[in-house]
C-alpha cells in the first residue's frame, strides 16, 4: 500500500510539471514572436520608405496626394541620374578607397597588436592592452577639434587621403580589442606546438592564429568596413570640395541646395551607398558566424 | 636519437615559488622514461624546460652531447605531444602532421614518404584528408603523435598525453604508445600522474614529489623496493597500508614489530640484521594490499596469520578488497574472492612479510 502511494504522489508533479513546461515554452516562443515582429517591422520600415521614395519623381513626391507608401507611377530616373552624375561617382570612388585603405591599414594593425598583447607577454602588456580599450572609449565627437589641428599641420585638410590616416584611430582600438579576445581563445599548446614544430612568432601568427581567428578577423574587418563607409563628423569637418568628398557627405552637400530636399534623389543614393554593407554583410555573415575552432583540443 | 640529461636543474618563478627544486637525471639513448607524481610536483615543469617552453632558472639541461639552455625549441629538435593535442584545427590529418617537415623546407615527396609512413604505424590511413574537429578522441591522439613521428626528432616528450581520453581508450593507447616506441626506439620523456600508465610504459620510472626527485628506478625496483614511503604509497594500486608499530625483541629470541597488543609480527630472518638497529623504536610498517591475503593453513617461511575485524568488503571479481581498522588506521588485503569475508565478523589473514617494508616515521626513508 505503502508503495502505491508513493508512486502516487510521484506520478502527478511530474505531469504538472510537464504541462507547465509546455506552457512556459508556448508562451516564451509567443513572446520571442511578438518582440522579433515589433523589431522587424521598426527596422525595415525606414529602408522601404526610402526604396519607395527613390522610385518616385519629384513631382510625384511633392504632390502630396494619396498613401505616401505606394507609388503610383514608378520610375528609375533618381538612380539614372545619380550613376551618371561625376560627383556621384567620385564621391562613390573616393568612398571605396578610404574605405579599402583604412580597414587595411587597421586590419594590419589591430591584427599584430592583439597577436603580441595576447602571446608575447612582454613587460606591460596587460596595461596596454586596457589602454588599448579605454582609446576606444574617447568619443570621435570629443577628438575632431585637436586632430583638426594636427591634419592641418600635415597639410591634409580638405583631401580626402586624411580619411585615411584619421579611421583608423577610430578602428584600431575596438579591432585590436576584438581580436584580442579571439587570439586569448586559441589556446596556448597550440603555439607551442608550433613553435615546437619549428615556426617563428611571424609563422604562428600567418600559419596558424590568422586561419584559426577568421571569424575574428571578419568580424573585425566588418566593424573597420563599418566605420569607415559611415563615418559622418570628420569627412563632414575635414573636406569641402566634391572633388573630395565621400558618399556620407557628398549626399548632403550635393543634393541639399539651400532648402531644396531633392528628397527621390537622396534617398536612390541612399540606397546605393548601402549598397556594399549590404553585399559584405550578406556574403560574411555565415563564415563570420562558423566557429573554426571546434576540434583544435578536446572539444 | 639521443641521451638527455639534468643537471641542478632549478625552476623559480616570480614571486620565488620554486616548482623544480634542483633535479639530476640522466635518460640514454632508446630510453623510455617516465616522470610521475601528483599535481604540482614539477614534472609538467621539468619537461617543458626540456622543450625549451619554460626558461630555466639555474642548471643545464643537456640533449644530445650540448647543452641547449639557450636554444630555442624548434632547434632542439624534439617533438611534443600535448595532453589536449594541439592540432591545427584548420589543417587536414595530412597538413597536421606536415606542418614541421614544411617548415623545415623538405622536400615535397620526403614530406609525403614520410606522412604515409607515420600514417601506416598509427592507422591512420583512411583519415589523411579529415579536419581535426572530424575525429575522435583518440583519432586526434594519434594524429598528435603522428605529428611527432614523421619529425624523427632526437626526444619525444608526451605531457599527460591520454589524461583527456576515457578509461578503455586510455588503455587501448597506452599500448599503442608503448608499440610506437618499441618501433621507432627514439628517446621518450613521458609525464603523467597515473602510476599504472607509468609501471606499464616505463623502461625506469622518475618518482617526483614537491619539486625533488624521489626515486628513479626500473617498474619493478620502484614496486619491491621503494626509497621512501612516498614512492612507496605512491606505488601500487591500492596503496599500500601504512601502520605505526615499535620494533621489539620475539620471545623466540628474534626480531618482531609490533602493531598492537595483539599484532605482533615476527620479522623473516633474513631482514632481522638490517632492522636489529632500530630496536625498541617507533618505526612505520608498510605492507601492500597483496601481500595480506586469505589465511592458508599450509604457510610459508614468513608467512603469519593475523585476524583483523572487517569493515567494508568490496567484491571485484577475480579479488575481493576487504578493508579493515587498526587503532584506527585503515588498513586493505586482497583476499580470493571465494573468502567468506561479512563486516563486523573477524577475518583470517595472512601476512606475507617476506615483503614488508620498515620506514622511519619523520624521514619517510626506508630502511
Amino acid at each position: 500500500m505503502s508503495t502505491s502511494v508513493a508512486t502516487a504522489g510521484r506520478r502527478a508533479p511530474t505531469t504538472a510539471h510537464k504541462h507547465s513546461l509546455h506552457r512556459s515554452r508556448m508562451w516564451a516562443l509567443w513572446g520571442s514572436y511578438i518582440a522579433l515582429g515589433v523589431f522587424v517591422i521598426m527596422f525595415l520600415i525606414p529602408p522601404f520608405y526610402t526604396l519607395m521614395t527613390s522610385l518616385k519623381s519629384s513631382a510625384e513626391i511633392s504632390a502630396q496626394t494619396g498613401s505616401p507608401w505606394i507609388v503610383h507611377h514608378p520610375t528609375l530616373a533618381n538612380f539614372w541620374y545619380l550613376i551618371t552624375y561625376p560627383n556621384f561617382q567620385r564621391y562613390y570612388l573616393n568612398s571605396i578607397i578610404v574605405t579599402v585603405l583604412t580597414v587595411a591599414v587597421s586590419m594590419v594593425i589591430s591584427v599584430l597588436a592583439a597577436f603580441s598583447l595576447s602571446r608575447m607577454g612582454f613587460w606591460g602588456s596587460q596595461t596596454l592592452s586596457t589602454g588599448v580599450f579605454l582609446t576606444y572609449l574617447v568619443p570621435s565627437s570629443l577628438l575632431f577639434i585637436p586632430l583638426f589641428q594636427i591634419v592641418g599641420w600635415l597639410g591634409l585638410i580638405n583631401n580626402f587621403w586624411c580619411l585615411v590616416l584619421l579611421y583608423p584611430t577610430l578602428a584600431v582600438p575596438f579591432c585590436t580589442w576584438i581580436m584580442i579576445g579571439y587570439f586569448s581563445s586559441i589556446p596556448k599548446e597550440l603555439d607551442e606546438a608550433a613553435l615546437i614544430d619549428g615556426a617563428g612568432y611571424l609563422q604562428i601568427l600567418w600559419k596558424i592564429f590568422i586561419p584559426v581567428a577568421m571569424p575574428g578577423i571578419i568580424a573585425a574587418t566588418i566593424f573597420a568596413f563599418t566605420v569607415a563607409w559611415g563615418q559622418f563628423l570628420y569627412p563632414l569637418a575635414y573636406l569641402y570640395t566634391s572633388n573630395q568628398m565621400v558618399l556620407t557627405v557628398g549626399i548632403i552637400s550635393d543634393l541639399i541646395r539651400g532648402d531644396v530636399f531633392q528628397w527621390g534623389k537622396i534617398m536612390a543614393a541612399c540606397l546605393l551607398a548601402s549598397l556594399p554593407p549590404i553585399l559584405i554583410y550578406a556574403f560574411l555573415m555565415d563564415y563570420y558566424v562558423a566557429g573554426l575552432t571546434a576540434g583544435a583540443t578536446k572539444g | 636519437m639521443a641521451e638527455v640529461s639534468c643537471r641542478k636543474v632549478i625552476k623559480e618563478y616570480d614571486g620565488g615559488v620554486q616548482a623544480v627544486k634542483g633535479i639530476d637525471l640522466d635518460i640514454a639513448d632508446h630510453e623510455f622514461v617516465v616522470l610521475v607524481g601528483p599535481s604540482g610536483c614539477g614534472k609538467s615543469t621539468t619537461l617543458r624546460m626540456i622543450a625549451g617552453l619554460e626558461e630555466i632558472t639555474s642548471g643545464e639541461i643537456w640533449i644530445a652531447g650540448d647543452v641547449v639552455n639557450d636554444v630555442p625549441p624548434r632547434d632542439r629538435d624534439i617533438a611534443m605531444v600535448f595532453q589536449n593535442y594541439a592540432l591545427y584545427p584548420h589543417m587536414s590529418v595530412f597538413d597536421n602532421m606536415a606542418f614541421g617537415l614544411k617548415l623545415r623546407k623538405f622536400p615535397r615527396d620526403e614530406i609525403k614518404r614520410r606522412v604515409d609512413e607515420a600514417a601506416r604505424i598509427l592507422d591512420l590511413v583512411p583519415l589523411l584528408e579529415r579536419k581535426p574537429r572530424a575525429l575522435s578522441g583518440g583519432q586526434r591522439q594519434r594524429v598528435a603523435m603522428g605529428r611527432a613521428i614523421v619529425r624523427n626528432p632526437k626526444v619525444f616528450l608526451f605531457d599527460e598525453p591520454l589524461s583527456n581520453l576515457d578509461a578503455k581508450l586510455r588503455v587501448q593507447m597506452r599500448t599503442e604508445i608503448k608499440k610506437v616506441h618499441q618501433t621507432v626506439r627514439t628517446t621518450t620523456i613521458y609525464v603523467t600522474h597515473d602510476q599504472i600508465e607509468a609501471m606499464t610504459l616505463a623502461d625506469r620510472v622518475v618518482v617526483m614529489n614537491g619539486g625533488h626527485i624521489e626515486q628513479v628506478g626500473t617498474p619493478q625496483e620502484l614496486y619491491h623496493h621503494p626509497a621512501t614511503r612516498f614512492v612507496a604509497g605512491f606505488i601500487g594500486s591500492p596503496a599500500m597500508n601504512f601502520l605505526p608499530c615499535r620494533v621489539q625483541d620475539a620471545a623466540n629470541g628474534n626480531l618482531a614489530v609490533k602493531v598492537t597488543d595483539s599484532i605482533v609480527l615476527p620479522v623473516p630472518p633474513a631482514r632481522a640484521d638490517r632492522y636489529a638497529k632500530y630496536k625498541d623504536k617507533s618505526m612505520i610498517l608498510g605492507l601492500r594490499p597483496e601481500h595480506l591475503f586469505e589465511y592458508h593453513e599450509q604457510g610459508k617461511p614468513g608467512w603469519t596469520r593475523v585476524d583483523l575485524p572487517v569493515d567494508v568488503v568490496e567484491p571485484m571479481g577475480m579479488e575481493t578488497m576487504v578493508h579493515f581498522f587498526v587503532d584506527g588506521v585503515p588498513v586493505c588485503a586482497r583476499v580470493d574472492p571465494a573468502t567468506h569475508a561479512e563486516p563486523n565478523e573477524m577475518l583470517p589473514l595472512t601476512a606475507d612479510l617476506n615483503q614488508m617494508h620498515l620506514m622511519h616515521p619523520e624521514t619517510g626513508q626506508v630502511v
